[in-house]
């Protein structure tokens, strides 16, 4: 049972990553525009090249 | 809403100049703004209409960067302080959009944008701490024990206590906030559960007991935060009346002091000042015309589909639009005593007048609270007295039923449903921007329409064009073309050929003058060309000595037919009342078939009438786009307006009609009874459920997995019931 002392804090670790990355995304704006978002997949404005 | 007069028609080679020629002055005006320039775009919809505007707004001189945000439907452009917004707005009007200019410093920073972000913050971390303790949860009933069984509910409760004091925060401060105003809301169980569940569970932790209801706290957090969001999101889609009134109002006047022209701000505009407003302008203040003449587009204001004329003497109230001739005004009243600003306190009371709606969800809180504070009580005074004074059972027998009661299954009842409902609605071009709206739609069973911009589309058709000789019809489209009035554009439009016409020249208020193979040709008022005045909406021509007369009607609406039959179908009375003039208001309702209809009502009178009908137990909804229409649209049970409406009509209203078509508003009140129904059988199923669920946790047999399972199921359930939604 003594992997659970590298397995919680693992887990703990990796859900708390995950949160602060939702955190980011937040401060971010990154869910101003959901919908617009949605849209700008569909834009065929630099599908060949990346923007500079 | 009658069609303003496009400045891109405007023959000249610069329109923002011959629209406003004191840009240069303006600009020193606007750069103390800052480069920052937001803009209202309500036609925008898709991925190409992103890469349209943005292409077309950064290839402008001067722009650095523009963002189109489609859920809010804008576009902030970060520009150079030399850029005008007319230039952005004329712009976008050449690439097919309607734009409008929105005053960044009052929508910038926004208080509901600020508590979205932090209600999904508050979820995030609610669903991370969910997921964790649930994790060591599930250890703990699948048989760890001891020792390990007492570190998973410490590491829980590391993970649990500060996540509830974080995330739980909303419920506790509206629970708060309702103990002191001596009200029991659906946050005071709530906040109860929560935190006696967390604390119970710290306490048996701490005494190494074998239930800890640490998963149980976590997830009614979770859920009930979900719940609040969906709620918040369909809200904040409603922006507030006065701000929206305030970004109307124009900011600047062109005021006429010792013979030169200055640049003011409205607020530094006096009674008694001289200002002047150019032809596509729109009024800055009240006043009476001292000198120039042209005609005025009221339709904002008032419904009439005709633009009037203007000459000295008349009286001009501020947010008409001039069309065809510079005017000089002698203000009457500006700023906070002119007519636009009276209209939105109209607005103002009636949404103050309007009486609070009790939601479902609130009246099944106030059912709900009590009960369960009675029940939980109960259990533990019967477990004190059962097992004789043994506190720490009866304690965990009134938290569980706190817990097993469950509020979250309520509270997501209600936004599940509407959430589901707005989203269907939306896909058929409906955007519900209230919470209620819906409950309150289906409860409608009187309707009344405005006419000009909502049953029709404010925009005038030639009717008898055909009866006209070709030579005639050509002469006219060729004097047509030289002005901007709305009748004259419409006859260009459908008119075809013109004719040869030299000397062409717009008289303001009065038409358009050439000369035709020697003779003097004239376009315009009945008075003016010496023909016969109809009481139609008409044009006339004269030519030599005859003149002919070319009449128009309002194109309706598409779908607006389909609409008042749907509405009739469905048993609900269909008025129309309108500002204009009985004629036209009488060939509409002939044509649509609606009997009752009244016309030349003021603003207030069309505030009264619903009011009049409400107070005969009717429950009305209104449709209307107009500034005439929003004190009405405000009074009514439920309001609809297009999108084409004013800002404020938009505002004032509960639902906005996003496309040109009108049929859908018969399926909005379909769904809205549907969705009802879906509510009302939301709250069967959580009270079912705690109708099994209760006795179970009065006994004392809960244990935290079956509160857990319970939970879940019920709210999952709930939401599933809340997608069956045709």
């Amino acid at each position: 049972m003594t992997i659970l002392g590298i397995l919680i804090p693992v887990s703990l670790l990796l859900g708390g990553i995950g949160l602060a990355a939702f955190f980011w995304a937040l401060k971010n704006r990154q869910y101003e525009d959901p919908q617009g978002d949605a849209s700008r997949i569909l834009t065929k404005d630099w599908d060949d090249r990346p923007k500079p | 809403m009658t069609a303003l007069p496009r400045m891109d028609t405007t023959p000249s080679a610069c329109p923002a100049c011959a629209a406003v020629p004191a840009a240069g002055r303006l600009a020193a005006l606007s750069a103390a703004a800052g480069g920052r320039i937001m803009l209202s775009l309500p036609g925008v919809h898709c991925a190409a209409c992103i890469s349209t505007v943005e292409g077309g707004l950064a290839s402008l001189p001067g722009v650095r960067s523009a963002r189109v945000n489609l859920t809010l439907r804008r576009v902030s452009v970060d520009a150079e302080p030399a850029v005008l917004t007319e230039t952005l707005i004329l712009a976008l009007n050449r690439l097919g959009y309607e734009a409008h200019e929105l005053d960044a410093g009052l929508l910038s920073a926004t208080e509901t944008d600020r508590q979205g972000r932090d209600l999904l913050m508050r979820l995030g971390v609610a669903g991370f701490s969910m997921m964790n303790v649930m994790l060591l949860s599930v250890a703990v009933w699948s048989g760890a024990e001891d020792a390990t069984r007492d570190m998973f509910h410490w590491i829980s409760a590391a993970i649990a206590i500060p996540t509830v004091i974080f995330a739980g925060q909303p419920f506790f401060r509206s629970a708060w906030a309702a103990l002191k105003a001596g009200r029991l809301g659906m946050d005071v169980p709530i906040s109860l559960a929560i935190i006696l569940a967390s604390s119970i569970s710290l306490y048996e932790t701490a005494k190494g007991g074998h239930h800890a209801y640490f998963d149980a706290a976590v997830m009614l957090t979770f859920f009930l935060l979900a719940g609040r969001y969906l709620d918040h999101r369909t809200r904040a889609v409603a922006r507030s009346a006065a701000e929206e009134l305030a970004a109307l109002e124009v900011p600047r006047a062109i005021v006429l002091r010792e013979g030169t022209e200055q640049v003011l701000p409205v607020s530094a505009v006096s009674a008694g000042d001289f200002v002047r407003v150019r032809p596509g302008g729109r009024m800055p203040v009240d006043g009476i015309v001292t000198e120039g003449s042209s005609e005025v587009d009221r339709s904002l204001l008032t419904g009439e589909s005709l633009p009037v004329y203007a000459g000295p003497g008349t009286v001009i109230s501020a947010g008409e639009v001039n069309l065809t001739g510079p005017l000089t005004v002698r203000v009457s009243a500006a700023g906070k005593d002119s007519s636009l600003h009276r209209m939105a306190d109209l607005v103002a009371i009636a949404e103050n007048a309007r009486t609070r709606y009790t939601s479902l969800a609130d009246r099944a809180a106030r059912l709900y609270s009590p009960g369960v504070h009675l029940l939980s009580f109960g259990a533990f005074a019967a477990w004190m007295w059962i097992t004789g004074g043994d506190v720490r059972f009866a304690i965990n027998i009134s938290a569980a039923v706190l817990i097993i009661t469950c509020p979250c299954a309520l509270g997501l009842a209600v936004p599940a449903v509407v959430t589901a409902a707005s989203g269907k609605l939306f896909r058929k071009g409906l955007l519900i921007k209230d919470g209620t709206a819906l409950e309150r739609l289906a409860e409608v069973d009187t309707v009344v329409f405005d006419k000009t911009g909502t049953l029709t589309l404010g925009m005038p058709e030639p009717t008898n064009l055909q009866d006209h000789p070709g030579g005639v019809r050509a002469v006219a489209v060729a004097l047509a073309r030289a002005s901007s009035h709305p009748l004259a554009m419409a006859l260009a439009a459908a008119g075809g050929k013109a004719a040869r016409v030299s000397a062409i020249a717009e008289v303001p208020g009065y038409g358009i003058e050439g000369q035709w193979r020697g003779h003097r040709v004239r376009l315009g008022r009945a008075g003016w060309t010496g023909a016969e005045s109809l009481d139609v909406t008409a044009t006339y021509l004269s030519l030599g000595a005859a003149s002919y007369a070319f009449t128009f009607a309002d194109r309706l609406r598409p779908g607006a037919e389909a609409a008042v039959h749907t509405l009739a179908a469905q048993g609900k009375k269909v008025m129309l009342i309108s500002g204009d003039a009985e004629g036209a208001v009488r060939d509409l309702a002939q044509r649509l078939g609606i009997t009752d209809w009244t016309a030349g009502a003021l603003p207030a009178e069309k505030a009264a009438a619903v009011a009049r009908l409400s107070a005969q137990g009717h429950r009305v909804l209104m449709v209307g786009d107009g500034l005439n229409d929003t004190a009405a649209l405000a009074a009514a049970h439920v309001s609809i307006s297009p999108a084409s409406a004013l800002d404020a009509a938009r505002v004032a209203s509960d639902i906005v009609l996003l496309g040109r078509d009108m049929a859908p508003i018969g399926d909005a009140t379909r769904i809205a009874a549907q969705a009802r129904r879906r509510i009302k059988e939301n709250f069967a199923i959580s009270i079912l459920y705690n109708v099994v669920a209760v006795p179970v946790a009065l006994v004392g047999l809960a244990t935290p997995l079956a509160a857990a399972l319970a939970m879940s199921l019920s709210s999952i359930t709930v939401s599933l019931n809340a997608l069956r939604l045709k």
